[in-house]
């Protein structure tokens, strides 16, 4: 591409001669009267155009000698005495031309002699010829085309007082050909600016420059055209030119005067689309580049736009609500990327918009719903972060007017903008805002229809809330607990069906503070008498005790439990004692359902086992009632397993933990007793031998404490019991159990494996004899 | 070889002349070598009536077992060429066996014959109609004339006549939308249509038309078929880019139409009008005397900057309408 230029002055050349050459046969057949031949070469030698190879300004040169090849061969096609050939037929014979370029140009020669000769009404004519150069899209050779159009038809327009002005041909007629010739180059001119890599971009500004004049000289013939009154401007023209693509800073500059004309168009036109596109487009250009922000600034485009609205929307009452809330979306978008560092300007729009809102009573229109959740989408978009529309104070009186459904949408939309970004919610205020602006979800609204709810949208819904509370932090122990208040003035409201969804974010949330907290203790010990952890565990407890009123025992349970941790953490036994002492009423008096004991057992088993807050006596209560509940299970496999877990409580490996050998044997020969009773049952029941699997877990227990170094189990105990399974196994009323099975080898598997590690691991295994 | 054509040239000239010959539409027919005749034109249910004279050369007499004319149709397969199958054969004696000695006169007539199908040159076959004088002789052979004709049969109007639209693409590249405006044209007919973009992600250069015909011969395993382009008309040139930037910067949340149509963004229409009579169609022919079929094809073709084709095509009928 390094000589361009010159290759592009041989391809005019190589063009012009062409031309030229087929012109030559053109005229030839002129002058011997021979039409068949004269379209033929003139179709050849418009192909010469068809060329893509030329800039805009050597293609003009190229277009201007067709042009005048054309002006010949249109004296001879208006003499029908030269071809004997109508012009009806000869406006169908240019038509066989098999490519577009050469036919088009045809088209609107005939075209223009058929107008001439009035055998059609010229609006028909016309309307057919800008119809028909749709077919040329290519942007350099459409715009001449058309160009071509509109020249040829300058003279030929229904204007006032022209002659071919008639009673189906109105000057309305020539507006709408002119506007639609005008429309379709604009759109091609546009289109320039889109093509080629960005390389050639510089040099595509260049050429779209070259032809703004050839759109332009469309303006020029409006313009001339007589019957154009200021009312047919005003309702006609001037909103169809400003749908097109004027250079943008030209709309900028011209934007008073524009908006001006707005307010007084008829309500037919559809001044809300003009605007809203306006808008659009100068949101477009802002984005374009940060350079030409300034512009938008000294001529104050934004509040002359929001006052053009405001007056429009105000001059035509009858405007659909979607209509309005549209032109706010617009103008929003317009703001947020002009000034998006004036919130204000965006509390303004949303202002605006409640008021117009405000005057209807009830938003039905689905359009219109949807376009208020553009409008409150928008700002989120633009920021990423919710925290910033929390700022706006017109934002929830905006959402009060969506529908239940739209809201709880629109609330979902915030809580999903909050995870995606990541954005963590630092202040009481705040939360107190958020919460106002998402109540859809966290409360019942009044006139609900309960019934139509969709348990899975409710589930989700929820467990959005419930993630939500997690993005809500502060590492100031104070405005947490500020925070946590707040959450749980407004989800305690929100009735049994959602507490459980909220509940335990919440706890967990109270529980973060207190790690919190206890990172920073050395700081503020004593300090602040308002924040000690043990204000803390009242409130949790008062949020867990919330749980009753759903009920969900099971719950709630759990969340004494990890309370009960937490105390340990603190080392502040009498709380840690006390969540105990809840959980084990809980299990008395509220789970009754034999499975979900055994989950709370083994749940309450684990937890008491890690705790080491207690002094002996309380631990022994604890343990005592633990064991005891263990031993009351209904199946003797769960009475088995979790007696055998209780077994853990007397053993804990840490340093100074509790190693009471005796009692861990105790538990563990209360387990056999079960398992055997189990047994017996099972041939009793069932004729049939129970599962040897207990065996194999209590086995395994065994095995675990030998090796622990409790002296209470000793090797033969562990011999023993192996022989008493090989028995059971071997007895003919077990069942074969391949799982038991493969249970005892692996496991004296495992005791093989001990033996031959050596050391004192291997010695200690040595004694048992397998 | 002079002497040669001498030694056998005819004994005699046979013309065959139509009595309505002078005002009867002539029609241009393509000869074996290459040459265009004007012939005769028929249709079905119209008799044939003519003269047929036989005119010894200068001083020969011409002995002979008969006199007789044919009227055959004919279908010719090139590939099994000289051999003609025969769907219509009819006959008329026009002399006893006797002697010729100057110019002699017959006059013949086939009254209402049936011709169902049309005269169709094609590029696996041929189906005429022809006129074969036959002078018997017991030496020298016997001599032969043949006179073509031309037959053409014309179809009311359908009484059904859909459109024809269609939806087509590639995903997320290009969605269009046609309508042709007749499933059923004549010969003389214009295509109306549009087409709709929608989508556009490829760089599309043009946009043609094409019309094909789709000749099948033989049948079963034998089929043979032959398809040739016989018109091809660009529609657009360029293609129209679907600029959606406003709506996908903004609403790219909210996907719907109605929002679109807020915009004003809708698809661009290209228009079709294409000619039929430039081209030399014959109609539809299905299933002729079960040795072929000729149908044709609206075959829209997309053309991208790397010449890709796309293409959609469709099948259209095409019936002789009798001039009004």
């Amino acid at each position: 591409m390094l000589n361009g230029t010159e290759d592009e002055e041989k391809w005019l050349a190589e063009g012009i001669a062409g031309i030229q050459h087929k012109a030559f046969y053109m005229h030839r057949a002129l002058d011997s009267n021979n039409l068949r031949e004269a379209l033929k070469y003139s179709a050849q030698m418009l192909s010469e155009l068809r060329t893509s190879k030329l800039s805009p300004r050597k293609y003009y040169e190229l277009y201007m000698r067709a042009f005048d090849e054309l002006k010949r061969l249109e004296l001879f096609f208006k003499d029908d005495s030269k071809h004997g050939v109508s012009v009806v037929d000869l406006y169908e014979l240019v038509q066989h031309a098999g490519n577009i370029l050469p036919r088009l140009y045809l088209l609107c020669t005939v075209g223009s002699i058929y107008i001439k000769s009035k055998e059609a009404p010229a609006k028909e004519v016309l309307k057919d010829l800008v119809e028909m150069c749709r077919g040329v899209q290519h942007p350099i050779r459409g715009l001449f085309l058309r160009s071509y159009l509109a020249q040829i038809s300058r003279d030929k327009l229904p204007d006032i007082g022209s002659e071919y002005e008639g009673d189906a041909d109105t000057v309305m007629d020539a507006v709408d050909f002119v506007l639609q010739n005008f429309t379709e180059m604009n759109k091609l001119w546009v289109r320039m600016q889109h093509q080629g890599p960005g390389r050639v971009r510089e040099k595509r500004e260049k050429e779209r420059s070259e032809l703004q004049d050839l759109v332009g000289k469309n303006l020029h013939v409006l313009s001339q055209i007589e019957g154009v009154d200021l009312e047919m401007y005003k309702e006609t023209v001037l909103p169809r030119v400003l749908e097109q693509v004027f250079p943008d800073e030209y709309h900028l500059q011209t934007l008073e005067t524009l908006l001006g004309a707005c307010p007084q168009l008829q309500p037919t036109v559809d001044v809300k689309t003009v605007l809203s596109r306006l808008m659009d487009r100068l949101s477009n250009y802002a984005a374009s580049s940060a350079d030409v922000l300034p512009e938008f600034l000294q001529v104050e485009a934004f509040s002359k736009l929001s006052n053009a609205i405001g007056k429009v929307i105000e001059a035509q009452v009858d405007m659909p609500a979607v209509g309005a809330i549209t032109l706010y979306v617009s103008l929003l978008t317009f703001t947020l990327r002009v000034h998006p560092d004036r919130l204000d300007h965006v509390d303004q729009v949303l202002g605006a918009c409640v008021k117009k809102l405000s005057n209807i009573p009830k938003l039905e229109d689905s359009r219109a719903m949807k376009q208020v959740v553009a409008l409150l989408s928008a700002p989120l978009e633009k920021y990423n972060d919710i925290v910033t529309a929390l700022t706006l104070s017109n934002y929830p009186r905006v959402m009060d007017h969506l529908d239940i459904g739209t809201n709880k949408l629109m609330a979902m939309v915030i809580i999903q903008s909050i995870m995606k970004n990541n954005s963590c919610i630092s202040t009481a205020d705040k939360v107190e805002v958020l919460f106002e602006l998402i109540k859809g979800l966290i409360k019942d609204t009044d006139g609900a229809d309960v019934d139509e709810l969709d348990e899975e949208d409710f589930k989700e819904e929820q467990n959005s809330v419930a993630r939500l509370i997690h993005m809500l932090y502060n590492d100031e122990p104070e405005e947490m607990l500020r925070i946590i208040c707040i959450v749980r003035k407004h989800t305690m409201v929100g009735g049994p069906k959602r507490l459980p969804f909220t509940v335990s974010s919440l706890v967990f949330s109270a529980l973060r503070l207190l790690r919190q907290l206890q990172g920073q203790e050395g700081d503020i010990v004593g300090e602040e008498a308002s924040m000690t952890p043990n204000k803390i565990f009242q409130l949790l407890t008062q949020i867990i005790e919330s749980l009753s009123a759903v009920p969900s025992p099971e719950l709630a349970l759990r969340l004494y439990l990890q309370c009960a941790e937490a105390a340990n953490g603190c080392d502040i036994e009498h709380v840690a004692y006390e969540f105990f002492t809840q959980a084990f009423v809980l299990y008395e008096e509220e789970i009754a359902d034999s499975k979900a004991q055994v989950t709370a057992i083994h749940l309450m088993i684990g937890t008491l086992q890690r705790m080491n807050v207690f002094g002996v006596e309380n631990r022994d209560t604890l343990t005592h009632k633990a064991t005891g509940y263990s031993a009351r299970l209904l199946k003797k496999a769960d009475q088995c397993r979790a007696v055998y877990a209780c077994s853990h409580l007397f053993w804990v490996n840490d340093q100074d933990g509790i190693k009471d050998g005796e009692r861990v044997l105790l538990c563990l020969k209360r387990a056999l007793r079960i398992a055997n009773a189990a047994q017996q049952m099972a041939n009793v029941a069932r004729g049939s031998g129970g599962p040897v699997s207990l065996f194999v877990e209590i086995l395994n227990k065994y095995i675990y404490f030998f090796e622990k170094g409790n002296k209470q189990i000793t090797s033969s105990a562990i011999q023993g019991l192996i022989e008493l399974i090989n028995t059971e196994m071997q007895s003919d009323s077990t069942n074969p159990d391949s799982v038991a099975d493969a249970f005892l080898a692996s496991t004296l598997r495992y005791i093989q494996f001990q033996k031959q590690k050596g050391g004192v691991v291997g010695e200690k295994f040595e004694s048992i004899k397998l | 070889m002079n002497f040669l054509i001498g030694a056998f040239k005819p004994a005699c000239n046979i013309s065959i002349t139509f009595s309505d010959g002078k005002s009867r539409k002539q029609v241009p027919m393509k000869k074996e070598n290459g040459k265009t005749i004007m012939v005769s034109l028929f249709q079905s249910k119209e008799s044939i009536a003519g003269k047929v004279s036989i005119e010894p050369l200068q001083g020969k007499k011409i002995e002979h077992l008969g006199v007789k004319v044919e009227l055959l149709g004919q279908i010719e397969m090139y590939f099994d060429r000289g051999n003609f199958y025969d769907f219509t054969s009819l006959v008329r004696e026009l002399d006893v066996p006797g002697d010729i000695y100057e110019r002699k006169t017959y006059p013949f007539e086939f009254s209402t014959v049936e011709m169902p199908y049309e005269t169709y040159n094609g590029a696996n076959l041929r189906l005429r109609y022809v006129l074969k004088v036959t002078v018997s002789r017991n030496y020298g052979g016997s001599i032969v004339e043949y006179q073509d004709f031309i037959v053409r049969n014309y179809s009311p109007p359908p009484s059904i006549n859909n459109s024809i639209k269609m939806e087509v693409g590639i995903e997320d590249c290009l969605h269009i939308e046609f309508e042709y405006n007749k499933s059923k044209y004549h010969l003389k007919d214009v295509i109306i249509g549009k087409i709709y973009f929608l989508l556009v992600r490829i760089k599309i250069k043009n946009m043609d038309l094409e019309i094909r015909r789709r000749e099948s011969t033989g049948s079963g395993a034998n089929t043979h078929v032959e398809t040739e382009t016989l018109a091809k008309f660009e529609l657009m040139d360029g293609a129209p880019v679907r600029d959606t930037s406003i709506a996908t910067d903004i609403y790219h949340f909210l996907k719907d139409s109605a929002h679109n149509h807020v915009l004003g963004i809708e698809g661009e229409s290209i228009p079709i009008r294409l000619f039929l009579s430039p081209y030399e169609l014959t109609p539809t022919y299905r299933n002729i005397n079960n040795k072929f079929s000729v149908k044709y094809y609206l075959n829209l073709v997309l053309v991208d900057e790397e010449d890709r084709r796309y293409f959609k095509q469709q099948e259209i009928a095409i019936y002789r309408q009798q001039d009004s």
